[in-house]
């Protein structure tokens, strides 16, 4: 018996309440006092094509995701066929009874790639190629089968509540299969039908129905199915005081809101909307000690170009101001990138990475931004980019975000990804006490010392600070210019050498004392055992899945360190270097084909990493494939570069 | 003390080519700054990239010099965070309606209440005069290689669709007009679009001035000259939508006078229509307090640094132990 450990997939056609079903899962499990871990993967798709949540649930908390499924909860044949295989001996599948006979010909979602390895696996062991011939092919590894009749499920409950148009309401499904896995694991009804109803809070006649969907099943699977044959068990316990359950698509803009962004812009584009929408959900905000609101101005733009100029224009007038996109946004923002660098402006722009290039795998993973977002723009000015390892310092850093790029006057790029913005994870309590605002140099009065000869101020004063205190639009007696062009110090154009090269220092020399100040635990991690033999380096969200591969190696008693790199640019090369110290192996993990992170170690510490662990093909790296690869690398069998391949 | 012309004036150089109709242009923005006495620094001019990017520098205001076809998302960048500026746009054809014109399309929904003022001259000026997006099919300016094998795009016609609320339209050589068209430009509530035509004599060697004064185009039989410039005001045109239901009659009138080329081109106040609510009204119905405490005004920390934003009836919905129903 396995108690409070498991790992629990729901599949279904996109649009057939997944997200919905794996959410209260997930919400009743963390309200039942365990650890979550969910991520979801979906097509670029609206509705059809097979999507599917995987939530890890355990006492302790956990950070990455596994490919093994302990238990598959599904209401149509594509997540049979697609998953059947991933099920552990001893794991369990639940299944629509009425879908048994259908073939995998007849599902026409599974494109002829995903067909051609399904038909394999079921020819190589002479099954039908059918739900029942998948079913089958689990059995035989000692997978437990649980037939749910839906349909007669659905009718037997519109007899109970005496409406007979509850019997179409196919919509249900997603929470009555969710009900009968939770009648197996004998998890609380009471907890999990609070789950439904926080879930489904603004609805409440769906949120009522639902519930008693669920006690619906929850019996009739109870009666149905005996749960000796059944391995897995979730008790439920009071949860850890200031412990939440949150997705990775709020927690920056909850960081937002915190550190007093009150403008962003945005296009469409996903991962990346999901930010701005929350900001616009919550744009009148509360203040402490203050009979007054605070607002958050959210604007989407015609495109990515609008976007970040927009968000720009913002800034000028006085305003934080962010946009958040993704690859394909940020390479329309390239341009005006360098605007925001020459004219010293601050501005944040949340870059929630996806595979590419190009469209890519729009709703797909990759860390493939890393030396995009350091080079974008044409010609040379100083930027920040910051990465963040998982939900829970996405929160922090974003407020860093916006410090930095006032402090520094340059746009600042926080790389979060798509493994962060569609996951959902139990963490410590965001804590807005914990964070400081720094708005850096304002003047406020201009004194003639900071006047130039016509009398205007010199809003890019040359002198031995390269930061000249900003001024916000519409503020007297400042008046200053700015242009794309190279500028005086008043900010009208100029070609003269001696002041470019003058403007060209001022601006660059900017990230020299940004790289002092910045602390160090800003800059770059170290986890593990500082003196041991093998440095494992990563940056983003890789960092889930390392520190659980290292938590795995220590209870087998190889020891291991990660550096984090989470400050990419000015690089903290000093910082890193002394991280990895004398490490004997040096493994730089990254979702990319190039080892982008690597190449920057190198470039700026001299150090190449021996070993190289990859995956580019959109799905998020594993707990059980990075363990794999490490101890590849520890058993002196792994080439120089592994490319990992795991996922569905 | 009352501001003057010269208060608005900077001492850079100006290095348009002479003769470009640009001057009068600029002459004209500082003019109405003047007339309407606005405070320098509660100003701002936006400009895109081009000849007429150039303009905020010779004006004594905040200048803001961007990029390319990209100057009215900046301005309504600004304008949104602090609704108390003053702002003014402008931009050449080409930076507006061509490769801005998505930006154009897009402001036009939006009547964010600010002022854009193109230079419309056909040609791209500081690129040596190739076709601009209002230079009409085949014509052949003196540096196309070619004849024009697009079509002009009618930046009158397509501000309305697009949803302005102020459409004029002024020649650089009527200072005083183009003064008072940019005037109520600026005092019009919503999004007011000026297309001034300004003869490029570097490049446009067919709209020249002559061109559009008509000193070149003389009755045969009056042996007078035919001017192709007239005041719209003057034949008793009104384009000022007084009542909601005169919209659609107004809007067919602006098409038809936009349409007007050639012998007869009219200039002044092609339409004004203040029932439509400015993005700013928009706002406001959802966030009532955003005029007295837009974004660039809010106080965002204590003096410690520490965030005045409260997000802890948010947090509860993530929170364990509280619950929404």
């Amino acid at each position: 018996m396995i108690v409070n450990s498991l790992s629990w997939v729901i599949g279904g056609a996109q649009g057939s309440g997944v997200d919905s079903a794996a959410n209260i899962f997930s919400r009743a499990c963390a309200v039942g006092g365990l650890h979550v871990f969910g991520k979801r993967e979906y097509y670029s798709n609206i509705k059809g094509e097979h999507s599917y949540f995987t939530v890890r649930v355990a006492e302790k908390r956990i950070r990455s995701p596994v490919d093994e499924i302990n238990i598959l909860v599904s209401f149509d044949a594509e997540t049979v066929f697609r998953h059947f295989d991933e099920v552990t001996p001893g794991g369990a599948i639940f299944y629509d009874s009425d879908a048994a006979e259908t073939k995998l010909s007849e599902v026409p979602t599974v494109d002829d790639y995903a067909a051609a390895r399904i038909q394999g696996t079921l020819e190589k062991a002479g099954l039908e190629l059918t739900v029942q011939g998948a079913l089958e092919h689990a059995k035989k590894r000692g997978v437990t089968l649980y037939p749910l009749p839906y349909f007669k499920l659905l009718e037997d409950f519109a007899q109970k509540m005496n409406d007979p148009s509850l019997s179409k309401l196919a919509r249900m499904t997603n929470v009555m299969a969710l009900a009968a896995s939770m009648a197996l694991l004998e998890f609380d009804i009471e907890i999990l039908a609070r789950g439904i109803k926080h879930i489904f809070h603004a609805k409440q006649r769906v949120a009522e129905l639902n519930v008693k969907a669920a006690y619906h099943i929850y019996e009739y699977a109870k009666s149905k199915f005996a749960r000796d044959g059944f391995n897995y068990r979730l008790t439920t316990r009071a949860p850890e005081p200031g412990i939440i359950a949150v997705q990775g698509s709020q927690s920056s803009a909850l960081g937002k809101m915190v550190a007093g962004c009150r403008f962003q812009t945005y296009y469409p584009i996903t991962p990346a909307s999901d930010d701005s929408e929350f900001l616009e959900s919550n744009e009148v905000l509360e203040l402490y000690d203050s009979g007054k609101k605070g607002s958050t101005v959210v604007v989407q733009t015609e495109d990515e170009i609008a976007a970040i100029t927009m968000a720009i224009g913002g800034a000028l007038a006085g305003a934080r101001s962010a946009t958040a996109t993704s690859g394909p946004g940020f390479s329309l923002m390239a341009e005006a990138m360098g605007w925001a660098g020459i004219n010293e402006v601050p501005v944040v722009v949340s870059l929630y990475q996806r595979a590419g290039p190009s469209t890519g795998l729009p709703t797909r993973h990759e860390q493939g931004d890393l030396q995009f977002a350091i080079h974008a723009g044409h010609g040379e000015f100083p930027r920040i980019v910051l990465a963040s390892g998982d939900i829970e310092e996405s929160f922090y850093d974003t407020v860093k975000a916006f410090n930095l790029a006032e402090k520094y006057q340059l746009p600042v790029i926080h790389m979060l990804d798509k493994a962060i913005a569609n996951s959902i994870t139990t963490c410590p309590a965001f804590d807005p006490a914990r964070v400081k605002i720094e708005r850096g140099a304002i003047a406020t009065k201009i004194t003639d010392a900071e006047r130039g000869a016509a009398g205007n101020y010199l809003r890019f004063k040359l002198s031995d600070n390269p930061i000249s205190p900003r001024i916000p639009l519409g503020t007297e007696g400042a008046i200053f210019w700015n242009t794309g062009d190279e500028h005086t110090e008043e900010g009208h154009i100029t070609e003269d050498p001696e002041v470019r090269s003058r403007m060209v220092e001022k601006r660059m020399g900017k990230l020299e004392i940004a790289l002092k100040e910045i602390p160090d635990e800003d800059k770059a991690m170290m986890y593990g055992e500082k003196d041991a033999e093998i440095a494992i380096i990563g940056w983003g969200s890789t960092k889930g899945v390392v520190l659980d591969v290292m938590e795995k190696l220590a209870e087998e008693g190889i020891r291991t360190k990660f550096v984090q790199v989470r400050l990419l640019n000015p690089f903290p090369a000093d910082l890193v270097k002394s991280m990895i110290g004398n490490a004997k192996v040096v493994v730089d993990i990254e979702m990319n084909y190039t080892s982008q992170l690597g190449a920057l170690v190198k470039q700026h510490t001299g150090i190449e990493p021996g070993h190289l662990v990859v995956k580019y093909n959109g799905r998020p790296m594993s707990l059980e494939e990075v363990y794999n690869a490490v101890k590849r690398i520890t058993s002196g069998k792994a080439p120089r570069r592994q490319v990992l391949k795991n996922g569905t | 003390m009352a501001l003057k012309l010269a208060d608005y004036k900077t001492d850079v150089h100006n290095d348009w080519c002479p003769g470009c109709g640009d001057f009068g242009i600029l002459n004209a923005i500082q003019m109405a700054l003047a007339d309407m006495q606005v405070p320098p620094h509660k100003a701002t001019i936006f400009s895109g990239v081009g000849c007429s990017g150039k303009t905020p520098h010779f004006i004594r205001t905040y200048g803001i010099h961007t990029l390319h076809g990209r100057v009215m998302p900046f301005a309504q960048g600004a304008k949104l965070s602090n609704p108390g500026l003053e702002v003014i746009a402008v931009g050449g054809d080409g930076d507006g309606l061509g490769i801005g014109a998505g930006h154009f399309v897009s402001a036009g929904r939006r009547n964010v209440d600010m002022t854009y003022i193109i230079f419309n001259n056909a040609v791209y000026g500081l690129t040596k005069g190739q076709a601009s997006p209002t230079l009409k099919l085949g014509m052949k300016t003196k540096s196309l290689p070619q004849p024009n094998v697009n079509n002009s795009v009618n930046p009158i016609a397509l501000a309305l669709v697009a949803g302005f609320t102020f459409i004029a339209r002024g020649y650089s050589y009527d200072v005083r007009h183009l003064k008072d068209l940019i005037r109520k430009a600026v005092e019009h509530k919503g999004l007011a679009f000026v297309d001034v035509l300004q003869p490029c004599p570097t490049y446009n060697d067919i709209n020249t001035k002559e061109w559009f004064s008509g000193s070149n185009n003389i009755d045969p039989v009056t042996k007078k000259v035919m001017p192709r410039i007239y005041k719209l005001e003057e034949t008793g045109y009104d384009g000022i939508v007084r009542d909601p239901a005169e919209i659609n009659e107004k809007m067919g009138k602006v098409i038809e006078k936009a349409n007007e080329w050639g012998d007869k081109i009219p200039i002044g106040v092609f339409y004004q229509n203040e029932h439509i609510p400015t993005f700013q009204e928009r706002i406001s119905a959802r966030i009532p307090n955003y005029v007295e405490s837009p974004p660039a005004k809010q106080e965002i920390a204590d003096l410690s640094g520490k965030t005045i934003t409260n997000i802890e009836k948010l947090l509860d919905d993530y929170r364990l132990d509280r619950e929404n129903f």
